[in-house]
């Protein structure tokens, strides 16, 4: 999409109310006129209701603005529900499969929830807002559907926010500077995965220190309105350290090394899947320590009990690849040409120096330190070449800066 | 895996709860069955509705109760005795020419040629069809996309049932199981009263009319139990519906089970995430290995267990279980036998249907779709004080009728619509029988809400959730719980919400023990 095909957007926020969500193929977001502004390539995409920028001057100098200094990534789009009520809490812990009663107020925390068979039909975060009670979840996909059906039994409200909460992420190492210089006193004894409150002129300003990038990082929850006044004081008080604007190319490279799945990406979401054995259960993602039995009741328990005594069909894994070819979509092979896997996401890393991937492969290949071969089909001048490249499955991800957890955080 | 299994807790004291609390007695089991109402029956119940006047609450014929069942558990020694066997129905004319169905003939005024040698092979291809459904009653439904050995050999085995009967006849059922009896008449009969007769039938305790889908396989339902008399025949007990429970009852106590009345169970308890027992409504807590719930799902999973206590997706299937009543039950005190226009008083012990044509049920249908009751319903009626006189005082009768259509959720509300469908059912009746206003000492009716509360049955559905091919078998009640074990651990289902269903046959009982058991 250009800019031309975009003369005349509808600069009005969504109206859920109007129901007439189907006259406008793309909203912008509340950050419109500020991306806009800073956008130079002209390009835009779409991310759910949103228009969303690609890259606004160069994804790899984005990319690197997000690993050594800062980079602002507009959050909007995502999907977000507010789920409250007295019983919040025991509906949001039969719909996940880990314990959401260890989630304080003013903690975040990373969920999976699944259908019956055990199946992920989705990823997200769960944000237990500081008054306590009342949480938030965002995802990738929409979500009100499952919600509204898990609620049945349950005094519980659950909404979807979308449109009435505008984020932004600030990644990097010089996040909390830019913050602090912004007037949040105190930002850098936040701890990982904690959530608080700050006045921005007059209106509150929720901040997290989470993120999609797997460094030192942000995210702020702010009412639209407020949304152009908040990127301008974030970029003002950022103007010595660095900051960028950064777009969705950037951010797919940081989480790519930071080990993040991407729903439809890494995984299908079960709902949408037609066959039973294209869907992934939390096991078979990596994400074992989600998945608490402790619980008498929760989505999936059964099915992923079984599974535990079973096993599971698949693993996702981490593989570093010889050479520098990217491994686009590829297969990945035993040493002796067996069909092992294939490639979910692909990048050259440009931290780890390596050329890198997530995998699913099929039980029991995986295990770290196994060694298999990567089919990569590349283009040089024009002329297609193919490389079966060794790569071994490694156990840690390929960024993980000792900053990310420090407390309080470094003032680089 | 069963062997471990010692005490088991029956919710219900159904006849599908004493049936199976039989089988389990007889295998060594210690089992308590707790009934909510003052005596057992769930819905197969003889019950006082006036002072001396008693009848069949529930169901008042049987037609489907099984033969081995009744054999194995000696209900004939436990004094189950029928009053009339085989009995004949009629098809009630407004102008006094009805049509008469004895065994496999039809007789009457205005049958021509096409209709008597279509009632021949109609009952024939009927019965044969029917037989195939039957078979399928005393087997736990396999489970679809599983390699488990047993699983795969039923669903052979009834593909193979199905490929025996022969290429026309397999044709001919694959062709007509799921689609309309309206149909299905048209093809084989020209006569309306016929029609009329053999297309409510079809459509009796459910929300479907002639021309809705399914309605053939609702009428071979009706017609596949193994009776041990054949497809449909009728029959009345002696002392009403309610001495079958009382039979069953009295066999499950000899066998050892503990039967405990007015004890109306108020949850299901959970031990961490296996059942561990139930709580009364008095609070008291009486624990078991497992939980057998006669209730009927929605019951059970929604209100004993509590829809946040199991996974979504169950309970989101439950809550969609089509479970609405559609059918309401009339009984009335006569001071003396009713007359029927042009109806021999020899005649009065048999079936008396109100269903003139198939156009007439389907306007007495169409009123339910937009929460009314039909203008002018439809009624199977029994007088079974005939054929036993204990039922009522000396020279006296009652009158017992199902009819239809009456909504659960009536638009205009029971409260008011009852006495206005009362109206109407008698107004009704009085057009066949013009004097019975003036016999009935007593009317009582039980609307689909009435049924609800009285017999604890969620949306107040005979067969606990509607009939139909896509609730049946493999799929009844939702898949995942149609083998009588359910996702809850410790938890069976013994109901007519479980395969095969409603009507008085037991095999839920019996099976939901089979598997139990573990054999």
């Amino acid at each position: 999409m250009t800019e031309s095909d975009m003369q005349a957007p509808n600069m009005q926020a969504p109206d859920m109310q109007a129901r007439d969500h189907f006259k406008h193929h793309v909203y912008p977001s509340p950050f419109y006129s500020r991306q806009k502004e800073a956008n130079k390539l002209k390009e835009w995409s779409r991310w759910a209701d949103y228009l969303s920028v690609p890259a606004y001057y160069d994804a790899s100098l984005e990319y690197f603005a997000g690993r050594n200094s800062c980079a602002v990534f507009d959050l909007t789009p995502m999907i977000k529900h507010r789920v409250s009520g007295p019983d919040a809490l025991p509906y949001l812990n039969r719909l996940v499969t880990r314990d959401v009663t260890k989630l304080k107020p003013g903690r975040v925390g990373y969920a999976v929830w699944c259908n019956e068979g055990g199946q992920v039909i989705d990823d997200g975060t769960i944000f237990h807002l500081p008054e306590g009670g009342t949480y938030r979840v965002c995802s990738q996909e929409r979500q009100l559907d499952w919600f509204l059906t898990c609620a049945d039994g349950f005094e519980v409200e659950v909404v979807d926010e979308t449109h009435e909460v505008a984020g932004l992420a600030l990644q990097g190492p010089t996040s909390c500077a830019v913050l602090k210089e912004m007037g949040l006193t105190g930002i850098e004894d936040l701890t990982p995965f904690g959530l608080r409150n700050f006045d921005f002129q007059g209106t509150t300003l929720e901040v997290s220190r989470t993120g999609y990038t797997g460094d030192l990082g942000y995210e702020l929850w702010i009412a639209p309105s407020h949304a152009e006044a908040l990127w301008d004081a974030l970029f003002e008080a950022g103007k010595l350290r660095g900051i960028w604007a950064m777009g969705s190319e950037a951010l797919e490279m940081l989480r790519v090394e930071a080990g993040f799945i991407l729903a439809g990406v890494d995984f299908l979401p079960a709902q949408e899947a037609v066959r039973p054995s294209h869907t992934r259960s939390p096991f078979e993602l990596g994400l074992e320590w989600l998945v608490d039995f402790n619980k008498p009741v929760f989505n999936g328990r059964s099915a992923l009990l079984k599974e535990k005594q079973q096993g599971s069909r698949y693993r996702l894994v981490k593989l570093d690849i010889e050479g520098n070819k990217v491994a686009h979509d590829s297969y990945v092979y035993t040493k002796d040409k067996k069909y092992a896997g294939t490639i979910t996401s692909s990048m050259w890393s440009p931290s780890a120096k390596a050329s890198i991937a997530l995998a699913s492969l099929d039980m029991p290949h995986g295990k770290p330190g196994e060694e298999l071969l990567v089919e990569i089909y590349y283009k040089r001048e024009l002329k297609w070449s193919r490389v079966m490249a060794p790569c071994r499955v490694v156990e840690n991800v390929f960024w993980d800066p000792p900053r990310k957890r420090q407390t309080p955080a470094a003032d680089f | 895996m069963t062997n471990q299994i010692n005490s088991v807790v029956v919710v219900g004291g159904g006849h599908n709860g004493l049936v199976c609390a039989t089988y389990l007695a007889k295998a060594g089991k210690k089992v308590t069955v707790l009934e909510a109402a003052k005596q057992v029956g769930g819905a197969c119940v003889t019950r006082e509705f006036a002072p001396d006047f008693r009848v069949s609450a529930g169901a008042h014929l049987s037609y489907l109760l099984d033969a081995d069942i009744r054999k194995e558990l000696g209900l004939d020694s436990h004094g189950l005795s029928m009053a009339a066997e085989k009995i004949g129905s009629v098809a009630l004319s407004p102008n006094g020419q009805h049509l008469y169905f004895e065994g496999e003939n039809v007789s009457g005024e205005g049958l021509n040629e096409r209709d008597l040698q279509g009632m021949k092979e109609y009952r024939r291809f009927m019965a044969k069809f029917a037989g195939i459904i039957g078979k399928l009653h005393n087997r736990i439904p396999p489970r679809v996309g599983t390699k488990d050995r047993g699983d795969l050999i039923d669903l052979g085995k009834l593909a193979l049932e199905i490929r025996l009967m022969g290429t026309d006849d397999m044709r001919e059922f694959l062709r007509i199981a799921a689609i309309n009896i309206y149909d299905v008449l048209q093809e084989n009969f020209d006569n309306e009263l016929l029609k009329g007769a053999l297309a409510l039938d079809a459509v009796l305790g459910t929300k479907s009319a002639p021309r809705s889908n399914n309605s053939v396989f609702t009428a071979l339902h009706r017609m596949s139990g193994n009776n041990g008399h054949g497809a449909g025949v009728l029959s009345i007990p002696r002392g009403g519906m309610g001495a079958i429970a009382d039979a069953l009852a009295a066999a499950a106590k000899k066998a050892g089970a503990d039967i405990r009345t007015n004890s109306p169970v108020k949850r299901i308890l959970m031990d961490f995430d296996k059942v561990s027992g139930v709580e009364l409504e008095n609070g008291e807590q009486i624990l078991a290995d497992i939980v057998v719930s006669n209730a009927d799902p929605k019951t059970t999973f929604l209100d004993l267990l509590g829809a946040r206590n199991i996974e979504a997706g169950l309970a989101h299937r439950i809550k969609h279980l089509r479970s609405k009543g559609n059918t309401a039950k009339l009984h009335l005190a006569l001071s003396d036998l009713p007359h029927f226009k042009g109806l021999d008083a020899s005649k009065l012990g048999q079936r008396l249907l109100i269903a003139p044509s198939q156009e007439y049920v389907d306007h007495a249908f169409n009123h339910c779709k937009y929460g009314e009751f039909s203008a002018e319903p439809v009624f199977e009626i029994t007088i079974p004080s005939i054929h036993d006189s204990s039922l009522a005082p000396p020279g006296q009768h009652v009158l017992s009728a199902v009819v239809q259509y009456a909504p659960r959720d009536l638009k205009e509300g029971w409260n008011s619509g009852k006495a206005a469908f009362t109206e109407v059912v008698l107004n009704t009746l009085e057009q066949y029988a013009p004097n019975i206003r003036s016999k009935a000492v007593v009317a009582e009716l039980l609307t689909p809400e009435d049924i609800e509360q009285q017999f604890r049955i969620h949306g107040g559905h005979w067969h606990h959730a509607e009939m139909a091919m896509d609730q049946f078998f493999m799929l009844r009640p939702v898949p995942y719980a149609a083998q009588y074990h359910t996702p809850v651990n410790g938890l069976y289902l013994c109901g007519a919400g479980s395969h095969p269903g409603g009507g008085v046959m037991g095999s839920a009982g019996r099976n939901a023990a089979r598997a139990i058991i573990g054999k």
